[in-house]
This record gives structure tokens, sequence and C-alpha cells, in this order.
């Protein structure tokens, strides 16, 4: 297990190679001159030989593989740069703003686990019936519900008629609810149909046939014997569910004014503000792949056949 | 071939709907999408606007009929080509292996570590807002995870036996991709741009309402609501509706690839969980 751990490890430094070179690939492919952008915020007009000079300070007439690695070996040190719009040290505002954006995937991963995994069981134990087509029919819904709909509907709905949550902004735990439900509506779909459809491909093994032959009621069956089986594909979905909330924290943060990386990226964008942006897209893709790590790890662990040595499907 | 399902002639009459009203809307809308009329701004249903008026008094029922046109055919133009790039290239490195299909994956995998919509943003933020750039995000975003599936489904079909058979006979690799592989894969294509469609349709609705995609004054749903986020509050109409549209519109190709899946009885486990 040790040595699948330490494979996988190896097998991620390129990908981590390939996310950096293309967080720089995005900041060399910027329309107009980084040093006249960097010094031309807020209306300012500066002269030619002040960006001249910048842009010797920038380091912007080294070749690209050079300014590469100096960006690179100034990132690996937590220096990335500052930003054009505040002033302030990327690095310093993305670890200011990051956990804001955990908490919100952390609670829009536990909505998805719990109401996924509950409305998958409930589909595949009534297959067919009532139940199911209820869960089809939410499912869809929620797969065809734009984030920024669904949250604009949500703020009109809980907060301008009914009054009973806040319309945004940071605080308790109530400030959470409607982001995290916005957030993780789409993945709870998907994990419920990813549930329901594994459930039912271990009702047609054989020791499901028997455990049912025996007279064991559906939900003993899909609780104590399917489940635990089916759980395998559910959490590696589950990582990707993670990535996409990455991506759609960029939408909810900014309509309820969390102040998470999400909505930093979409300043960053507005003010063009391309040090913050690269900042951004190395982060996001240094979580993702820890993410995918975690997520592979856990899968073997709950899959015995690639736990206890056997080769991995 | 199997009997049609109700929901495939649901969702097949739904969206013929929509491509119908949209196609349409030169000779059905009322009014100019973009006329503006101070007199009537925010005006809730009437027999003069139907659908009601925005902040600027344009017609909504004209801007509707207009509002899906840019995104539907953006949608389908972004994966077209992200598809046929991803085929390609999923096609060769699964055949040939080796070198080629390394580094195929290797690139891949680069474009896949980064969270899409992280991507997307950034892309679209770096170049700029606008029709070619939005088509340039989508595209960057979208083919690695083609060429993913693609490659897996090739790698099984290669092994079958007629493929050995043909290859034993001297056939080219040309001819046994193109005529004998890419057929074998249409079913699982014609499913998987079906639901794609969908997802680069909500792509581009959220680019638009972030305000990095189709641009004010164009009528677009998801501009629309963007436009609305000072006045829903009072006039809930002015999301309500467009919104309805790309629900309706995502719905009915969510609904159709569900129902071209089943049609088609596709196996491949990676296109039957998308």
């Amino acid at each position: 297990m040790k040595q699948y751990l330490i494979q996988k490890l190896i097998s991620l430094l390129p990908v981590l190679f390939g996310v950096s070179l293309l967080a720089f690939v995005l900041g060399v492919i910027t329309p107009g001159n980084p040093a006249e952008l960097a010094l031309s915020q807020g209306g300012y007009e500066p002269t030619p030989e002040q960006i001249t000079e910048m842009e010797e300070q920038m380091g912007l007439d080294a070749p690209y593989p050079v300014q590469y690695l100096r960006w690179v070996g100034r990132a690996l040190t937590g220096d990335l740069g500052t930003s054009y719009s505040t002033r302030n040290p990327v690095g310093e505002e993305l670890a200011r703003r990051i956990p804001v954006t955990l908490k919100l995937a952390a609670c829009s991963i536990t909505l998805t686990i719990i109401l996924g995994i509950a409305l998958g069981c409930t589909a595949a134990a009534w297959q067919g019936r009532l139940p199911d087509r209820i869960v089809g029919a939410l499912t869809n819904t929620q797969l065809s519900l734009p984030a920024f709909w669904l949250a604009l509907l949500l703020i009109l709905l809980f907060a301008e008629t009914l009054g009973w949550l806040p319309t945004s902004g940071n605080g308790g735990p109530r400030y959470m609810i409607m982001p995290a439900l916005v957030l993780s509506s789409a993945s709870t779909a998907t994990a419920a149909r990813l549930t329901r459809s594994a459930l039912l491909e271990e009702f047609g093994k054989q020791y499901c046939t028997a455990a049912m032959a025996r007279g064991i009621s559906r939900w003993r069956l899909v609780l104590k014997n399917a489940l635990p089986n089916a759980i395998v594909p559910v959490t590696a979905m589950l990582g990707n569910s993670l990535g996409g909330m990455l991506g759609g924290s960029i939408i909810v943060e900014s309509i309820f004014a969390l102040p998470g990386i999400g909505s930093y990226a979409l300043s960053a964008v507005t003010n063009r503000d391309y040090p913050a942006l690269q900042g951004y897209v190395l982060l996001t893709g240094l979580i993702y792949v820890l993410i995918t790590l975690l997520v592979d790890t856990v899968s073997m662990l709950l899959n015995p056949k690639v736990r206890l040595g056997g080769k991995r499907i | 071939m199997k009997r049609c399902s109700f929901k495939l002639v649901f969702s097949a009459g739904l969206l013929a709907l929509i491509l119908l009203s949209g196609l349409l809307a030169p000779l059905i809308a009322p009014y100019d999408p973009n006329a503006i009329d101070m007199s009537v701004k925010l005006q809730g249903f009437s027999p003069a606007h139907p659908l009601g008026t925005d902040a600027l008094g344009r017609d909504m029922l004209s801007r509707v009929l207009y509002g899906g046109r840019t995104s539907i055919l953006l949608a389908l133009t972004a994966t077209a080509l992200s598809m046929t790039f991803g085929l390609v290239l999923g096609m060769l490195g699964g055949y040939f292996g080796g070198f080629l299909d390394a580094a195929i994956t290797a690139l891949a995998n680069i474009f896949q570590g980064i969270p899409g919509t992280c991507l997307m943003v950034a892309i679209a933020g770096i170049l700029g807002p606008g029709i070619p750039n939005l088509l340039l995000a989508l595209f960057f975003t979208s083919w690695a995870g083609f060429s993913r599936i693609v490659r897996t489904e090739t790698l099984r079909i290669r092994e079958e036996p007629y493929i050995e058979g043909l290859r034993s006979l001297g056939a080219r690799s040309a001819c046994i991709l193109w005529k004998h592989i890419f057929p074998n894969m249409f079913t699982n294509i014609i499913v998987l741009f079906t639901t794609r469609v969908g997802r680069c349709v909500l792509s581009i609705a959220s680019l638009s309402y972030l305000g990095l995609g189709i641009r004010p004054p164009a009528p677009d749903w998801s501009v629309m609501i963007s436009d609305a986020r000072l006045d829903y509050r009072s006039a809930p109409h002015l999301i309500l509706i467009p919104g309805l549209c790309i629900f309706l519109l995502l719905l009915a190709l969510n609904l159709l690839g569900d129902a071209l899946r089943d049609q088609f009885d596709v196996r491949s486990r990676e296109v039957k969980n998308l």
C-alpha cells in the first residue's frame, strides 16, 4: 500500500509541473505589457522610462524559461507576486481567503454525501416505484438548474419573501445554508444517480439474490450488504465534485458576497490583476491534485481488493 | 431498434420547440429586442407586452425569443470543435499507444488538473470578454474530457478479435480507425455530444452571468438575469422568465441525453455515468 501511495505521488508530479506551466502561460498570453499594466492601475499613465524600469524590476527582459523558473521558485516559497490592484502580496491574500472557501466546500460536500447517498438508496430500494420517480425528477431538475439562477431564486424565497435567512455575507452557520445548498445541488444529483445505479448493479449479483431469497428486507439489504460495495464508485466521483465546487465557488461566493478565493478570482478578472489570477489558478490546481490523491487513497482503503495487495482495478 | 420512449419524444419535442422559437424569433418577436422605451420600464404582464418590460423598457417577450440564439449556436460550435479535437487525439493515443499515448494523456491530465470552471474563468478573464475568447475558453476546458473517454473506448475496441483480424489481413491503421473503430463509438459519441452541449450551455450561461461571456446589451437569457441584478427583488419576472428558459433548455438536453443512452443501450461505463 505504501508503495502504491508513493507511485501515485510520483505520477502526480508531472501534473503539478504542467499545472504550474499552464498558470505561467496564462500570464504570458496576457494582452498588453504587464509592466505597463502594473503601473497604470487607477488611471495613472506611466512614462516609457518608468515602464522600462518596471520591466527590468519584474524580470520581464529575461527569456521565458528563466522567467518561469524564477516564478516557480518564488511560488515554492509562498511568494506569488504582488497584486496590481491592491498592492498586497497575492500569497497572503489567498491564504487569508482560503478558509472561507474551504468551509463552504466542506459544508457542500457533506450535504452532497448525506443527501446524495440517502436519495440514491431511496431510489434503489423502491426501484421503478413512486419514490424512485420522485428522486429521478428531483435529480433531473437539479442537474438542469444553473447555480446562479438557483441562488437568486433561493434569495428571493428565503431571504426576501420569508425572511428566514440572511441574503448574503459571511457570519454564523445561517450564512452558509444557502451557499452550500446551491453549491452542492448538482453534485448531490450526480451522487444520487451514481449511488442508485451502483446499488442496482449490486442487486444483480448472487449474494444479493441469495440474501433476498432468505427474505431479508430491501432496506436491510441496501444498508448492510449492497451499500458498502456500491460506495466505491461514489467516492471516486466525490473528488470530481470537490473540483467542481472550487469552480462553482466563483459564482456562489460572488452572489452571496463571501470573501473566499472564488470572489477573489472574479475581482482579479475585473481588475485585470494577472498575478492574482495566476496565483489563484496555481492554488486551485494544487488543491485539486491533492484532492485527487486523497480520493484515490480513500477508495483504495475502501476496496479490499486493492488494500490487500491485489491488482488495482 | 427499440420503440421510442416517452422521455425521448418529450425531450426532443421540447428541444425542437426551443430551437424553433429561436430560429423564428425575427419573424414572431413583437418588438426589436434592443429597442429602449423608458416610458414603459419595469412593467408587469400586459397585452402590449405579454411578458412585461425590463428596466430599460425593452420588451421581455422579444428578448426571451432571441435570448437563446447566441448561446445555443456557441455551445454547438464549441462542443463540436473540442469533441473533434478530443476524438482525434483520443483515438490516436488509444490505438497507437506508446510515446504518443503517454504524451496525449499527460497533456489531458494537465488540462484536467485544474477544475474546469476555474480555468475557464481565468482564460476568459485574461483574454477579455467576447465570443471568440469565450469559444477558446470552452475549447481548452473541454477537449481533455472527450479525449480521455474516447481513448478508453478505443483501447477496448482495439482488443476485439475482428480488429486483430483486420490487422492481420494488412488493413492500414487509418482505415481501421476511421471505418471500424469510429463507427463502433458513434452511439457513444452522440450521447456524449448531447450531454456535453448541455454542459456547455451551462458554462456559457455562468460566464455570461459573471460578465465574462456574451456581453450586454445582447438579448441573451443569462445577460438578462445579470442585467436584472438590481431590480429582481421588486420585479421577479425579470429573472424568473429567462431563468426558466435556460432551465428548460438544459432539461431538454439532459433528458434527451438520458433517453438516447437508453435507446442505444450504451454500455460504456464512463458514458453511462456522465
